[in-house]
Formats: C-alpha cells, structure tokens, sequence
C-alpha cells in the first residue's frame, strides 16, 4: 500500500464533504438554469448544513440518532475503501450498509411518510442492487481483480469493454441520487405527497448528518463513475465523468416520477439487458 | 476416535438418561450437563484437531464386524418402525412405504451381496468434520438448553387449548412424550455426529436415515392433523433421497466401475469414476438440504415446536445434506452435473428469496431464507474449487449460529408478545429490548457487512466468475447470485424496521425472559458475534487445512485463499464501529427533545392518532410492503419446483449416460 | 453571522385562506422573484423549517393544526402572517366560526400586509423576519451554554 493511497483515502474523509457540497451546489444552480432562475450560491448546501447544526434538534425517538452514526460511519467506510484502491465489492457491500442504516433511522421515527419514504427506499436498494454489483463483476472480468488499484491501471479499452454495463450503471445512478423519475423514497421539494419520505422526521444536527452522508455519498459514485475511464488518466477521466454525473441533473428535470413497479420493472429489464449482456458477452469482446 | 465415539455414544446415553428422569427438575439438570459435556468434548476435539490433516480410524477385524451387523439390524429395525408409524397413512401418501420397502430391499442386495467391498477405515476426523461437530454441539446444544423452558410453556399453553376444545394428543401423557422429545432431540444430535465422522458409508446412510425418522416423530410431534400430514411429508421426501442414496450404494456395490464403500474413496475416485454414485447421493443431499422440489417439507416443519423448527434450520438435518455435497464437492468439480447441481442451488437462492418478501409470518420467512442460503452453499458445492468450498464452509457456520439464534428468539418472542406475525413486532426494541436486540443481531448476520455470510458471498462472485465449465456459466451464476441477494435484503431490512419503529402507544410488559431462553439466546448472541470477529481463526484452523489436503490429492486446484490482511482490517473496522457505536450512545447519550411524529399537523394523542374528516378522531397505522400483487407466490414456487425439478432429472439422465 | 440568514427555510401553511396570499407566496419561488436566490426553500415539513408562513384567519379547524406546526418546529424560529385575514381575521373577522388573527393562537413576529399580500413585500417580511430569527439563534446559543455550564 502506498502513503499516496492513504493519503487520498484520508483526504477523502477530509474533503469529501466539501467536494460533494460544491456538486450538489453545482446541481442545485444548474437545476435553477434550467427552470431559468438565478438559482442560490454555490455554497448553498454548505450554508443549509452549518445552519442546521444551529438549530435545535428535534426527535421522536433518541435511538434515531444512533442509526445515523451508522449510516455515516459506514458511507464514510465505503468511500475510504475506494480511495484506498482496496476492494470495490467491500465498498459496494458498505454502501448497502450504510443506506440500510438511513432507513432504520426513516423507520424508527415511525410516521407514516417516513415508513413509506424507507420502504420506498428499499425498493429502490432492490431495484439498483444487482446493477450496481454488476460492476464490480464487470472489472472483474476485464482485469482479473475486485481491487480499484488494478482497475485504475487496467486497459483503456475497458471502457468500451464494459459499455453495456456503463449504460446501466448511469441508468441507476439516477436511482441512487434520488433524481427523478427516481426520487420516490425522499423527493428534493417538501411539498409534495411524500413530505421528504425519509427525513420527514429528521432535524436539525440529524438532518446535518444526513446532507453530509450524501455529499460524501456523491463524491463515492462520481468515484465510481471515474473508475470506467481512470485507465486514460485523470485529465480525460474527469471532465467526462462530470459531464455524465451533471447529465443526471438533466434527467432528474426533465422526467416526472415513475411508480415503485415501474421502477423495479425498469431497472431490473435494464440490468438484464445491459448489465447481464454485457457480461455475457465479454469473452468475446475482449 | 474415543472423543468421537464419546461424542456419538454419550449423546445417546443422555437421551436415554433424560428420558428416565424421574421429574421435571431431575430432566433440566441432566439435559444442562449433557450440553455442557458434549460441548466441551467437541472443544476439546477441536483444539486437538485444528490446524491438522485428515485422520482416519480402522477397527478392528472382531468389532468390525459385529458393528456391522448391528447397523445392519438397525437399518432394518428402522424400516419396520417406519413402516409400523406409516399406519396412520392416508390414502394419497402410498408411496411412502412403498419407498421404505425399496430402500431396504436395495440396502439388504448390497450388504447380502457374496463379494462386496471391504471397509479399511470406518470413522475419521477432519477439520470440516470438527466444524461441524462444534456447531452440532455448541449450537444444537443450546438449542435443547433452550427447549428446557419452551416445551414447558408449551406443554402449558397447549393444555389451555386442550381444554377449549383443541385436539393436540400429545396433552394425553404430556410427561411421557416430553421426556421422548428430549430423547429424540439427543438421538437426533447422536446421529449427527455419526453423519461427519462416518467414513462407511453404510453406516453414514444409518445416522442418515435416523435423521430422516427423528425429523418426522419431531415435526409430528403435536399430533395433529397437520402436524401428522406435513410429518409425512418430510418422511416421503427424505425417503426420495434415501432411496437414492441406497441406489448410489447398489452402484458401488455391484456397479461397473468403482467399487467402495468408503466416503474418502469415493470422493478421490474424482469425477471420471464417482460421478454417478455422487449424482445419486447429491439427490439425497438436494432433498435432506430441502432444496426445491423437495423445499415444501422444510416448510411444513413449521408446525413443529420452535427448537424443533431451529434444530432442523440451523445445527442439524439440513446441514447435513449440505454437508455431504460439500464432501463431494471435488467431484463435481469442472463437470456439467456440477454445474446443473450450482443451477438447481441457485434457482432455489432466488425464487425462495422473492417469496420471503411474500411472508408476514416471521416462522416462515426465516423457513425461506434458511432455503435460500442452503440453496447458496448449494451453489458453492456444485462448482467444487478451494474457493467455493472455503465459502460453503464458512456459509454452513455463520448461518447456523445466525439462524438458530433468530429461530429461538422469534420462539421467545412469539412466548412474550403472543403473536409470530411481523407487523406485531412493531416496536420491539423499545418494548423488548434484549430480545429485539438479539434478533437484530441475527438478521445483521445473515446478510449485512461485515458480518460472515456476506465474506462468503464475496467468495461465491470471486469464484464463480473463475470458473470454466461452458460458456457463460460462471457469469450466469454470479448473475442469480446477485439478483437474489436484492431481496433478501428488502425482507431482511423490512422486518428489522419494523423492530426499531418507535411505538405509538406505551406497552410496559413486565415477564422476564425465561433463564434457559436466556442462556440460549445470549449465548447464540455472542457466538454470531464471536464467530466474526474471530472468523480468520476458524479459517486457518478448520477451512484452510481441509481444502489444501484436497488441494495435495489433486483433487481440486490449488489456490492461494489468504484474505489479503488489508480486508481483514477493513472488516474488524467495521465490526468495531458496530460496537462501539452503540456503546458510545449508551455512555454519551445526546439529549434531544422529543416530540411527536409529523402527521401534517393533525396530530391528536401524540403520533398515535390524528384529526381526520369530519373532525374524527383516527388511529395511525401503517403497514410493511409484502409487493404480493407483484412477487406471485404461487406462480414463483411453481416456476421453482419445475425448473429444478427439470434440472435434477437432466443431472440424473446426464450422469447416468 | 449566523447561517440562519443565509438558509432560511419556510414552512407555509394556509390557515383559512381564500388562496389569493398562497398563489402570491409561490409567486415568490417563480423565475421572476426566485426566493432560491436567497437558499429559501419551502420545506413544507415543520422539522425542517426556520420561518413559518401563514395566510388566511383562523378557526376552529385549523387552531389546533397551527399549533401543532408552530410546536414540532425546532427552535429558533419565526412566524410571519401573511394578509389580512391573517392579520387580524380580516373581512371575516366577525364571523361566527372565526377566532381571528393567527396570534390568536401563536406569537407572531411579522406582519404582511395586503389582500392579497404582493410578492414583493412577503419577500420583505421574510427579509425582515430574519434579523430577528438571528436574534433568537444568539439567544438560544447562549441558553445552551448556560445548561452546559
């Protein structure tokens, strides 16, 4: 192990959060360009945190606060095993840890609009699960190992090796943002059916807690979308995974929201068609 | 070989003890000093065992010989038990003494046979067979602990049914079947031990079919209807593979190529030789391990007594099926049987988790996913590398602590709150909180990092897509492997968000857990735990030296299995997090104030209701997601039970041609 | 500073309003006036909210929902009434079933006035409102730490 990969992994759990805060800013601006408003600063999200911690908080039950802890410590473990270069697979298997972890905090509160935002949301897990470790499976294929430093040093033609399992991948990407036509479990505007499904019961320092996992959330799947490319070096890499993470705002405007069903058809019709494909059709590619 | 025949012959002699107590009292003491004898044995046969190659034992020519003929008795005193039980038959369950009528036949054409094999090593001892003998007794142990107090709760809420009016005829001598109970429970346990360490395989067919009949006396154990019905059902179809395994035996009797009797013999004979006695004893294995077609039997034993139910589901019965494929795992190894024998596990592992999402009774959902991970190490035996072997093995010890665990306590749970339904578990945590901890401490092992079954997943896809038997078939199975663990995760997370919901009502309840439950369960609680932490201990200690001697035979590939020490460190991380997460909560706890749950403003009692039209007062209440409209319970067993069914009779066709 | 300023989240509940303030108030979160400029967002969850935004007088339905809002918002926050109904009852001031302005029922700190209320002076009063709501974020801040203490 490298003291360079240690210190990217460090500097993950330092700087995640602000990287992932300037994306959902950047999210936040470009989702107002869009609808042409001016839209708020890029900090945004930042501000919303700290004045969150200046709040009081509120909730109905005080062991909500400890399956917070879980869901960050464990998002913050998935990405430490990511910047690592350790395994994908462990990551993968941490990332579910941690979403269960919010979901047990949706549930504890045990209003009605938070039961249906976590069950939703594990309908969700279900529907992107076999997706996401599709991908893993695929790297593996290509370069023999689950470990992110070997993929990071793979083949450039890993990319087109694994298009199919790219396409799924940005297709459930947009579930695991919670974009829409995705965003049932907990939708970005309050005022709709679900009153923010999971965070309806949530506040203040444990809201903080849940804005903070998802930064570092986002800085995990801009990582994991960086992967596909990583082999031509980080100055192509980036810009294009950008430009796919951004592309999700995109989505996410222009889509109304899809029914759980469909949800679940839809991912899993795509997992097959393009994840299992492709996989199937590897030896063969390559 | 006197720990082991102390282990088999202690475990009987307690049965008989315990059943001849003279009270009650006299009972549990002697059932909690036999577990503690056959625990520490076990121990003690594991320190002195670990680490270390295979051994096996000859007897000697005189004892042989004698034993011989007693197992030869036995068997056929077996048959007429089971064939003097099956006057309670009815009409439509002909084939079951029809198929113990030909078992026996085909046990008796070969033991009679003029010129049979010779039998050099009757017992033996290797690192698997220690593992499992620690679960058998440790977990399987605790399990009767547990029993203790449960038959007696039992007995005594069964005698209040008794009297309005429900039939239950075990009430007639409740202390004359309860004492045979605890005899069957021990016999049981007895016939297990035989199972690991039998080398014979005559012999290993004789504890095989002991199970086979203890299982059904349990599972009929309430006599009732249908208690008797589904009782039968496990008999015909254990028989299927009983008489399958005695027509493996006939092979290796009179057949044209290999001619044995022992089980090291067999398995060396590798795939060019064994392979057809191997499919046959797979079936036996597939219908033992309750994998579809045969998975509608595990079911059933639901009406069985919690520690039966938790006996059959974790330490023993099934594990034995599996236990025997994973022997003949380097068989299959690179052959289209193996491969097919991966497909039926892996069909089952994804049809049964669907339908668990189905299930709102909390029996049934853990029956499902005991299928589902048997239908896993199912999987893993199949494709027969180091790689799988080690998860099969690895599957096998974290799920039979975990699942014995969550059995027992959703039994103590069902005793304190009265119902198995999930949707009343509502609330568990705060209204039971050791119970409900304890089951979430089993439900995080069975499927969550960085608990074990989840390292023995990360081996499957590791493995899978290293294997080469045709085009696409690793990948196939890495591909049912992770569509299946989707739901899996849903009904788990499901269920443990409806023990963490805050209740909307107060309910003080003040029984205490019974102490043998609670030794049980607190016990189990810490082995799940322990066997994580420690996981790298049983690895190099009963694993790693069972598959390199496999691997020195030749007969299956050589492979560095080492987790890299980087992943250990992430894992005991995370285990740590885990607990200390909690611990610091506990000691520090944030003081936030409470309020009530949001229900747009219209909250009356607290969360507990609201103002709703008409200015009516409503009860809040929501329910889990079962997705019944779109999982078709009905329509996905029926998709199981054909394909596997299909593939098991292509397996059977393809190994015979 | 405090962050409140640059985060103010509302919560707007319609009280017995006729709807002309609330289709002033989302005209606020249109293009033209785009609140988001200044990170309000409309929450539309009471935990999450700063500033509680209500139009329309109240009555015997809706006391009981206002209070229940006002409660489950976490400390420091702020009301607003927006209109007059909301000022003082307005026009339906002395009807039966109406008790009439909303600090009838919870303390209000700001008054918008108007029937209905113009976007750009709800705007003003959710400007103002936030000196205040800093005020109380300095106060409860010094509350926390004489309980430490």
């Amino acid at each position: 192990m490298k003291p360079y990969a240690w210190s990217l992994a460090f500097a993950f759990i330092l700087v995640g959060p602000l990287l992932g805060a300037l994306l959902a800013g950047v999210d936040r601006r470009l989702t107002a360009r869009m609808q042409s408003r001016k839209g708020p600063p890029i900090l945004q999200p930042i501000y919303d945190v700290l004045k969150l911690f200046e709040k009081d908080t509120l909730v109905v039950t005080q062991l909500q606060t400890l399956y917070l802890w879980g869901f960050l410590f464990f998002m913050v473990i998935a990405g430490f095993i990511l910047f690592l270069g350790s395994d994908l697979l462990l990551s993968l298997f941490a990332l579910t840890v941690s979403g269960i972890f919010l979901c047990l905090a949706a549930y504890a509160t045990n209003s009605p609009y938070s039961n249906i935002g976590s069950s939703r949301e594990l309908m969700l897990m279900m529907a992107y699960e076999p997706m996401l470790i599709m991908v893993p499976l695929g790297f593996f294929l290509v370069t023999g190992s689950f470990r992110v430093s070997d993929i990071i040093a793979g083949s450039p033609w890993q990319v087109l090796q694994l298009l199919g399992i790219l396409v799924g991948f940005l297709f459930v990407l947009t579930i695991k943002l919670r974009k829409s036509p995705f965003d049932l479990s907990s939708s970005h505007h309050g005022h709709q059916e679900l009153v923010q499904g999971m965070t309806t019961d949530l506040s203040g320092s444990d809201l903080a807690i849940v804005e903070i996992g998802h930064w570092y959330e986002n800085v995990i799947l801009l990582g994991w979308l960086y992967l596909f490319f990583a082999p031509w070096g980080p100055w192509i890499a980036l810009p294009i995974s950008f430009v796919l993470f951004f592309a999700e705002v995109l989505v996410d405007n222009t889509n109304a929201r899809l029914k759980w069903s469909s949800t679940l058809k839809a991912s899993w019709l795509m997992t097959g068609v393009f994840g299992v494909t492709n996989l199937l059709l590897l030896p063969v590619i390559s | 070989m006197y720990l082991i025949s102390f282990l088999l012959l202690f475990s009987l002699l307690a049965g008989l003890a315990i059943a001849a107590a003279p009270s009650v009292g006299v009972q549990a003491r002697r059932i909690r000093f036999s577990v503690g004898a056959l625990a520490l044995a076990s121990v003690v046969l594991a320190l002195l065992h670990a680490h270390s190659g295979p051994e096996f034992y000859a007897l000697s020519e005189g004892l042989a010989h004698v034993l011989d003929w007693l197992f030869m008795l036995g068997g056929l005193g077996l048959a007429v038990l089971l064939l003097y039980f099956c006057r309670r038959i009815k009409g439509y369950e002909w084939y079951i003494p029809a198929l113990i009528v030909v078992q026996t036949g085909l046990m008796l054409y070969a033991e009679l046979s003029s010129e049979h094999p010779r039998v050099e090593h009757a017992f033996y001892v290797d690192s698997f067979s220690v593992l499992m003998a620690l679960i058998i007794a440790i977990v399987g142990g605790l399990i009767c602990v547990h029993a203790i107090r449960y038959m007696h709760d039992y007995h005594a809420h069964a005698a209040g049914q008794h009297e309005a009016g429900d039939l239950d005829r075990s009430q007639q001598r409740p202390e004359r079947s309860r004492s045979l109970f605890f005899f069957m429970l021990f016999l049981f346990l007895a016939a297990m031990f035989g199972i690991v360490f039998a080398n014979n395989l005559l012999w290993l067919f004789f504890f095989w079919e002991v199970t086979t009949l203890c299982s059904f006396w349990l599972i009929s154990y309430s006599r009732t209807d249908e208690a008797i019905r589904n009782g039968f059902r496990a008999l015909g179809f254990n028989l299927i593979g009983g008489v399958s395994f005695a027509a493996a035996i006939v092979w290796l009797t009179h057949g044209p190529g290999l001619r044995t009797w022992e089980l090291d013999q067999l398995v060396a004979g590798g795939s060019a030789l064994a392979l057809i006695p191997a499919v046959l004893i797979a079936v036996a294995g597939l219908s033992k391990s309750a994998q579809m077609p045969f998975s509608s039997w595990l079911l059933g034993a639901m009406v069985a007594p919690t520690p039966v139910s938790a006996l059959l589901h974790s330490s023993t019965m099934v594990k034995a099926g599996v236990f025997i494929l994973i022997k003949l795992s380097p068989v299959f190894h690179d052959t289209f049987a193996g491969l097919l024998l991966s497909l039926i596990g892996g069909l089952t592992f994804l049809v049964t988790s669907l339908v668990a999402v189905n299930q709102r009774n909390a029996k049934l959902v853990l029956a499902y996913s005991t299928i589902a991970n048997l239908g896993l190490i199912v999987m893993c035996a199949g494709v027969g590398t180091a790689a799988t072997m080690w998860a099969a093995i690895l599957l096998i010890l974290f799920h039979a602590v975990a699942k014995a665990l969550l059995f027992l306590a959703v039994g103590t749970t069902e005793h304190l709150i009265g119902s198995r339904d999930i949707e009343d578990m509502e609330g568990l945590v705060y209204r039971r909180p050791a119970i409900a901890a304890m089951l979430l401490v089993g439900m995080l092992g069975m499927f969550l990092a960085p608990f074990g079954m989840l390292l023995g997943k990360y081996t499957c896809f590791q493995a899978f897509l290293s294997m080469d038997v045709m085009w696409g078939d690793g990948v196939l199975l890495a591909v049912i492997l992770a569509f299946g663990s989707a739901p899996t995760l849903f009904f788990w997370s499901k269920w443990m968000g409806k023990l963490v919901a805050m209740p909307r009502h107060a309910q003080p309840s003040e029984v205490p857990i019974p102490r043998d439950e609670a030794i049980a369960l607190v016990a189990l609680t810490l082995l799940t735990y322990v066997a994580c932490a420690l996981f790298p201990l049983a690895d190099t200690a009963f694993v790693i030296p069972y598959t390199d001697f496999l691997a020195s035979l030749g007969l299956i590939p050589a492979s560095n299995l080492a987790m890299p020490w980087e992943t250990i460190t992430l894992m005991s991380l995370m285990l740590a997090g885990l607990f200390l997460m909690p611990l610091a909560f506990w000691l520090r706890p944030p003081h936030f104030t409470e309020v009530s749950g949001y229900l747009s403003g219209a909250n009356v009692d607290g969360s507990a209701s609201y103002r709703g039209a008409m200015g009516v007062e409503r009860v809040v209440e929501s329910r889990g997601y079962y997705l019944s409209g779109f999982i078709r319970e009905g329509t996905m067993v029926r998709v199981g039970l054909f394909g596997c069914g299909s593939l098991m009779l292509v397996m059977l066709m393809g190994a015979v041609l | 500073m405090s962050f409140l300023k640059k985060s103010p989240w509302v919560l707007h509940y319609a009280a017995t309003s006729c709807n002309g303030c609330d289709i002033e108030l989302l005209a606020c979160l249109t293009p033209l006036y785009d609140v988001e400029r200044f990170g309000i967002v409309n929450t539309g969850n009471p935990k999450h909210a700063d500033i509680f935004l209500v139009t329309g007088s109240v009555n015997e339905e809706s006391r009981k929902v206002v209070e229940n809002l006002y409660a489950q918002m976490p400390d420091p926050k702020v009301v607003v009434a927006i209109g007059a109904c909301a000022l003082s009852g307005g026009i339906f001031r002395d009807a039966y079933n109406v008790y009439g302005g909303i600090d009838q029922v919870i303390p209000v700190d700001v008054y918008v006035p108007g029937c209905a209320a113009r976007p750009e002076s709800i705007i003003d009063g959710i400007v103002r409102s936030l000196d205040i709501l800093e005020q109380r974020a300095k106060e409860r801040k010094r509350q926390r730490k004489m309980v430490a203490l």
